[in-house]
């Protein structure tokens, strides 16, 4: 294990309009690591995500990658750094095959013309090596094809490329038990496959079952980032509801700060330290 | 801690070659089949069964009026159709981005216009002004064809920059330009067409043959088979089914949508731009009057031919066989001497039913999900 994280968030501040959606956010994800980002609805969680994916550009606060501070300001910065993302909405074309999905924007060619065979064979090849039998044939629509199977396409599509960070948006929440249980074997077999793997979920057994570390939004703010091994079940509910357990979370006044919404920003301390909105 | 994690990063294992061929249906796919695109794109779509539709056509003909299938008749259908041939491959573009160009006749006409008043300004001559410049050289014919070109192209933009960058709706967009680029051919004509172009542009391109296939087609053809191939096979061609499969994947996988987007009206523009130097010159005149359907028979042609007026699905040689039913109905019913307004009603009815058709299976895919 490196010492730096592959991914460091640090005093991430986004607002739409008015809307403050995530105040002086700090979050870091460790290569060969499984870290659960976790909050209620509307806490702020896929927003994080789109700001580390260049979809949304942060107003404040620093983007380092592998320590280097970095500047992302679209999909194709964060994909040349190595961040995939899998939107909570999966954004595959249900038109185009799997093949053309994983492939999409990046398609391999030849001259100007494009390089199916080759494509087909990365495609299957990621397929095979995530050992995914589900699919039938790599040329289906992906119109045809299940939830389960619409979510591992997405996956293999952020792994067929150099990437070192991946993160998934809720990737369970539509699938019944046999494909939860699949997608959440993908998940930890890419972390021990030496990816950082980020881990959107409301569902706290997918959690505990394959998150190393545990990062708590709690209305914009994280309340804390742990090790999984350090809290117990009920404290992570509790940072999620309330924002604090015991002397983990946010200190009672940024709680009510960020309970009621517009609060000052220089409340805000969590047992990783500084939060204090020295901006 | 990184056994495997690396191979992430080096799909094609280092060190062995690529076979020209993959074998992916072999051991690594563990029997997982790969049916070429073109093939499973084909079984999607309803082209197939339109193509069957044409054959079965002319097969029943040809039976019915045994000269239907003459070479002349074939040759004059062929030339009568190829500028909207060109103008329902711009269309197919546009349909699966999931669009619609509605101003294609006018911009067709435009450029006609266009093309035909620079050929007369550049070739006019000053002691005959009544002959226009119908004795000009090749330089004016090709000066004439360039500007008609650029006509349709600057329409084609105007309307991909009000689709995407105003985000005004495509049916209105076009509308719009519908409206503007007739007004502006009336304008500039006094609506009169324009005569005089030069006898050479006429006689070669407008009716002459190339071992016996007019010149019209083989110019028709080699445009369509090239965006054929680029729809089919290059990287343009797919983002412009993505984006019209689901426009938001393709901006969070970095395809500049609203750039992609202007270029695809673009085209359609173009193209009725060449559409409009043909009829041009297989008319000898502008034909102001006329092409106020060929929206229409375009938007018809590339639905018969199996693309989906929601986007994402289409081909050129499904657009290019959906142009040939109604064409070939015509003709058809004119030698078995049938009212040929019948096709009108044929093609019509047809029409809607490949929509409800497409509507079905859209409804069965995502009952099925
Ligand atoms: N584009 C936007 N414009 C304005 N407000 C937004 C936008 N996107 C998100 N928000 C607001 O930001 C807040 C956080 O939303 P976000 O989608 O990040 O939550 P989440 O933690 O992912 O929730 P869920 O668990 O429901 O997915 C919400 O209050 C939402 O209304
Ligand atoms: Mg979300």
């Amino acid at each position: 294990m490196t010492a730096t994280p592959i991914l460091e968030m640090r005093g991430i501040d986004k607002s739409f309009g008015p809307v403050q959606v995530l105040r002086q956010v700090d979050f870091t994800a460790n290569a060969g690591e499984v870290t659960a980002l976790v909050g209620d609805n509307g806490a702020g969680k896929s927003t994080l995500v789109k700001c580390v994916g260049g979809i949304y550009p942060i107003d404040s606060g620093d983007y380092l990658f592998d320590g280097k501070p970095v500047t992302v300001h679209s999909p194709r910065d964060a994909s040349s750094l190595g961040v995939e993302i899998v939107y909570q909405d999966l954004a595959l074309c249900e038109n185009l095959d799997i093949v053309q999905n994983m492939f999409l924007g990046r398609e391999r060619t030849r001259g100007i013309v494009l390089d199916e065979p080759t494509m087909e064979k990365m495609a299957s090849e990621t397929l095979d090596r995530l050992s995914v039998r589900t699919v039938k044939s790599i040329r289906q629509l992906v119109a045809s094809l299940s939830g389960g199977q619409r979510q591992t396409v997405a996956i293999a599509k952020a792994v067929l490329w150099n990437s070192k960070v991946v993160i998934l948006d809720e990737p369970t929440a539509a699938l019944g038990v046999a494909q939860t249980a699949q997608v959440l074997e993908l998940v930890r077999q890419l972390a021990d496959n030496g990816l950082a793997v980020v881990l959107i979920s409301h569902n706290m057994n997918d959690v505990f079952a394959v998150a190393d570390q545990i990062a708590c939004l709690y209305l914009g703010r994280m309340a804390a980032q742990v090790k999984a091994t350090d809290v117990t079940y009920s404290q992570v509910v509790e940072l999620i509801t309330a924002g604090r357990s015991g002397d983990l979370g946010l200190q009672a006044a940024a709680v009510a700060a960020a309970g009621n919404g517009n609060g000052s920003h220089d409340a805000g301390v969590t047992d990783l330290g500084d939060m204090n909105g020295a901006q | 801690m990184t056994e495997t994690g690396t191979e992430a990063a080096t799909p094609p294992p280092a060190g062995a070659p690529q076979p020209s061929r993959p074998d992916t249906g072999g051991e690594p796919g563990r029997g997982r089949r790969v049916l070429p695109p073109a093939v499973a794109r084909l079984a999607y779509t309803n082209t197939f069964w339109i193509f069957l539709v044409l054959v079965a056509l002319v097969v029943f003909f040809g039976a019915m009026q045994p000269n239907f299938i003459s070479a002349v008749s074939l040759r004059s259908l062929a030339a009568d159709t190829a500028p909207l041939l060109l103008i329902a491959v711009g269309m197919t573009y546009v349909i699966i981005s999931a669009g619609i160009d509605l101003s294609v006749g006018s911009v067709l006409i435009f450029s006609g216009v266009i093309a035909a008043k620079t050929m007369l300004w550049l070739g006019g001559d000053g002691a005959h002004p009544d002959a226009g410049a119908t004795s000009a050289g090749w330089t004016v014919t090709l000066a004439g064809c360039l500007a008609g070109m650029l006509g349709g192209l600057a329409w084609g933009l105007l309307n991909g920059f009000m689709v995407a960058r105003m985000k005004i709706p495509a049916l209105i967009a076009t509308l719009g330009t519908l409206g503007m680029a007739l007004g502006a051919t009336y304008l500039i004509t006094g609506g009169t067409d324009v005569r005089g172009i030069p006898l050479n542009f006429a006689r070669t391109v407008g009716f002459g043959l190339v071992a016996g296939v007019p010149w019209l087609v083989i110019i028709a053809v080699l445009v369509t088979v090239l965006l054929g191939v680029v729809l089919a096979a290059t990287r343009f061609g797919s983002h412009t089914y993505a984006i019209g499969s689901n426009a938001e994947a393709a901006r969070r996988v970095g395809i500049r949508v609203d750039r992609h987007l202007i270029k695809v009206y673009g085209i359609s523009g173009l193209l009725a731009g060449i559409a409009g130097c043909l009829s041009l010159a297989h008319f000898t005149t502008t034909t102001i009057s006329g092409h106020t359907a060929d929206n229409l028979s375009a938007i018809a042609a590339v639905v018969l031919g199996g693309a989906s007026l929601f986007g994402g699905s289409g081909t050129v040689t499904g657009s290019a066989v959906g142009l040939l039913v109604p064409a070939v109905l015509q003709s058809g019913f004119v030698t078995i001497q049938v009212n040929p307004y019948w096709q009108y009603l044929a093609v019509g009815a047809v029409l809607v039913l490949a929509v409800y058709v497409d509507q079905l299976r859209r409804k069965a895919r995502s009952a099925g999900r």
